[in-house]
């Protein structure tokens, strides 16, 4: 019966949603998974890795998470529910064992992809999947969250019982065997144009794009020259772009590592949803009216330090994840720059206040970062990535410290650079006192529960202070 | 049509799959298709191949749709994690064509060997750091309830760093071919692309539509 159905659609030429439902059960099971591969253009985030906002989601993905691997576990009830309410056709016992079998190989699928056995709760495992991006940019490794996914993978599911409650050949269950299965994984590997929209946004890890771009207009606006609107959208749309093509970029030189982990199995040139050329493509058709609208329509500095950041990101950083824990500052490096460009863009200079909003964003790379992967050790050490918790665990918590508490340097740097007036020191001073005091606990305890506190702490920690500055801005008429 | 007197292997186009991917609507007219490709062998046929080497994927009977035209990608590999493609080849493949289909059927073989293999060895060797901490430890394998007992993550990490540092030549290595192969299969996909609209521009000059 699913068999000759899924044939019929095959016949068809249908590839879509039929074609992708065990795909969509994967993603249900990679919702607490917000992207081990933090591989995001970190360029474009002044440091802030994808993680802040993947901690956001993650924790709503953790419940997802939870409740999809529930549901799946639940369909097999759900579908002798079905099937006893007067169903016309014939189910026997075998076709009912079949449909548990199945939902089990999918469960057991999903959990073999998993090397180490994972027996900790689905919160662990978010934060496992989330610290997969090295990059202390938070923001630049937007990983493509599995929230959107969710009413997919349910309406999808509510599908595939629609169409299990309808199919007319019920008795052809019980010869459909995991051969079957493995043929209905199978799905042709032609471009929907329908769904390029979707493809090219998770190509280009949309949300941490936009994470990059909020960061961008922050320093923006905290540049001390009048508002100028025009200018303002110019430099959100060409650092967007430019993040874009970095992400793509990035991706394209990643897939057999995405691969293998958890969080970054689902992504569009591992799924085989889109061709290398046509990523590689479309990165270029990104990076190219990005950084021209940066030189272009506003001035050459903000164009190279664009130029600049793509060529970081994707040339050192990401080759650099295999090769050398150093990578872990080249990352934080991305991060800084495009609160830098959002500065340059609104005054034409490189000034101190541009350097101090990047010294901001660099120092809370670290603390982001080195707590998120400290739990993803062993994926680390498995896909060959060279990263400070798994090589160098003592420098990786003294590291995080460090920079915590550089952090109270650099908001009293801010008046004294004429950013913000001296109520930002004194505001911030909590939250960075927060920060630091779970650093500390991390350095002092270096386990799960310590880093991931830091962890999410920061992901609050950055937008917070970020909006604290902005509320302090000093009036660059002359001060009130 | 798997079977054939040389075991698994059929060959696929790879060009009409990559240009009908990039355009979405090129491609329309299948051309008389030869057959389907199995990227990797069925374990113990291939040269130099154990029966049940793992490291090949497992061959699996999935035979695509006679109308489709296009390559068809299946589920994650047990071992390695990566998705086997089955790659289409029409009658009048082109040698471009032929060569990028031959150049990733041979990356795909190459990477799928590579990662079944690192997991797997990760894998069996992180047993084996189990097994003689805890038996350092004076403790068995599984406790009082009969689970299997595991080490923290700080005793784990030994392990990782260990792991890390003794394959970081082999990493280097694979690294450096990898993106090699990336950028070579790419190059070639573009250099098909262009044959093909070169194709369509050469024989249907007026008709813009089919472009």
């Amino acid at each position: 019966m699913l068999r000759s159905g899924c044939d019929v659609r095959c016949a068809h030429g249908v590839g879509g949603t039929k074609w992708r439902c065990p795909a969509v059960r994967e993603e249900r099971g990679n919702f607490a998974d917000p992207g081990k591969e933090s591989v995001a253009f970190r360029a474009m985030t002044a440091g802030l890795h994808v993680r802040s906002s993947l901690s956001l989601t993650g924790q709503v993905g953790a419940c997802i998470c939870h409740l999809g691997r529930k549901t799946m576990q639940q369909t097999p009830h759900r579908l002798m529910h079905l099937f006893k309410s007067g169903n016309k056709q014939w189910i026997t016992f075998q076709h009912l064992n079949f449909l548990k079998h199945m939902c089990l190989m999918q469960l057991n699928r999903n959990l073999n992809q998993q090397i180490k056995p994972k027996p900790e709760s689905s919160a662990s495992l978010f934060l496992e999947k989330t610290s997969s991006s090295q990059a202390k940019t938070v923001v630049h490794e937007m990983r493509p969250i599995s929230l959107p996914n969710l009413p997919l993978s349910t309406i999808s599911n509510q599908k595939e019982l629609k169409e299990l409650e309808t199919t007319p050949e019920v008795e052809s269950l019980g010869r459909v065997g995991l051969e079957s299965k493995d043929e209905k994984q199978w799905k042709e590997m032609k471009l929907q144009m329908d769904d390029l929209p979707g493809i090219l946004a998770r190509l280009s890890k949309i949300k941490l794009t936009a994470l990059v771009v909020s960061t961008a207009s922050a320093g923006f606006v905290l540049a001390p020259v009048p508002f100028d609107l025009q200018c303002f959208l110019l430099a959100s749309v060409g650092t967007g772009l430019a993040s874009c093509a970095a992400n793509s970029i990035n991706q394209f030189f990643e897939v057999p590592f995405d691969s293998n982990m958890n969080r970054t199995k689902n992504r569009p040139l591992v799924r085989g949803q889109i061709s290398p050329l046509l990523a590689v493509s479309f990165a270029i058709c990104c990076a190219v009216p990005g950084i021209t609208l940066l030189t272009w329509g506003i001035n050459p500095l903000t164009g190279v330090l664009g130029t600049f950041n793509i060529f970081l990101y994707t040339c050192c950083y990401t080759p650099m994840k295999r090769i050398s824990i150093a990578n872990t500052w080249v990352g934080a490096l991305v991060g800084a720059i495009p609160p830098v460009m959002g500065w340059t863009a609104a005054t034409g200079s490189l000034d101190a206040g541009a350097l101090l909003l990047g010294g901001i964003l660099y120092s809370w790379q670290f603390p982001h970062f080195n707590a998120l992967s400290w739990n993803l050790r062993e994926d680390y050490s498995r896909g060959g990535y060279c990263m400070m918790s798994v090589t160098h665990p003592a420098m990786c918590k003294r590291v995080a410290l460090r920079y915590c508490l550089a952090l109270f340097g650099l908001s009293v740097l801010a008046p004294l650079l004429k950013v913000t007036t001296w109520t930002f020191p004194i505001i911030s001073f909590p939250i960075n006192l927060y920060i630091s005091y779970l650093g500390f606990r991390f350095y002092k305890d270096s386990d799960r529960i310590s880093s991931r506190k830091l962890f999410f702490c920061s992901l609050w920690h950055l937008p917070l202070l970020l909006l604290l500055m902005l509320t302090c801005k000093q009036s660059f008429v002359g001060g009130k | 049509m798997e079977a054939g007197p040389r075991g698994t292997r059929m060959a696929a186009v790879v060009a009409a799959a990559a240009a009908s991917r990039g355009g979405g609507r090129l491609g329309l007219l299948c051309p008389p298709r030869r057959g389907f490709v199995l990227h990797c062998r069925r374990p113990g046929l291939k040269r130099g191949a154990e029966p049940g080497d793992s490291t090949q994927c497992r061959a699996s009977r999935f035979s695509p749709p006679n109308k489709s035209c296009n390559d068809w990608i299946g589920p994650p590999d047990r071992y390695s994690n990566l998705r086997p493609i089955k790659f289409y080849i029409p009658e009048n493949e082109s040698p471009l064509e032929q060569q990028l289909r031959k150049l990733r059927q041979e990356t795909q073989e190459w990477n799928q060997q590579y990662w079944a293999n690192q997991n797997q060895t990760f894998s069996k060797e992180k047993e084996e750091f189990i097994h003689s901490r805890l038996k350092a430890r004076g403790l068995g394998l599984r406790d009082e309830t009969g689970k299997k007992v595991a080490l923290n993550a700080e005793e784990m990490a030994d392990f990782y760093k260990e792991f890390l540092n003794k394959n970081f030549q082999k990493h280097m290595y694979y690294n450096r071919d990898w993106y090699k192969r990336n950028f070579t299969i790419t190059l070639f996909m573009g250099k098909v692309a262009l044959e093909r609209i070169w194709k369509k521009l050469g024989f249907k000059q007026v008709c813009w539509c089919s472009i």
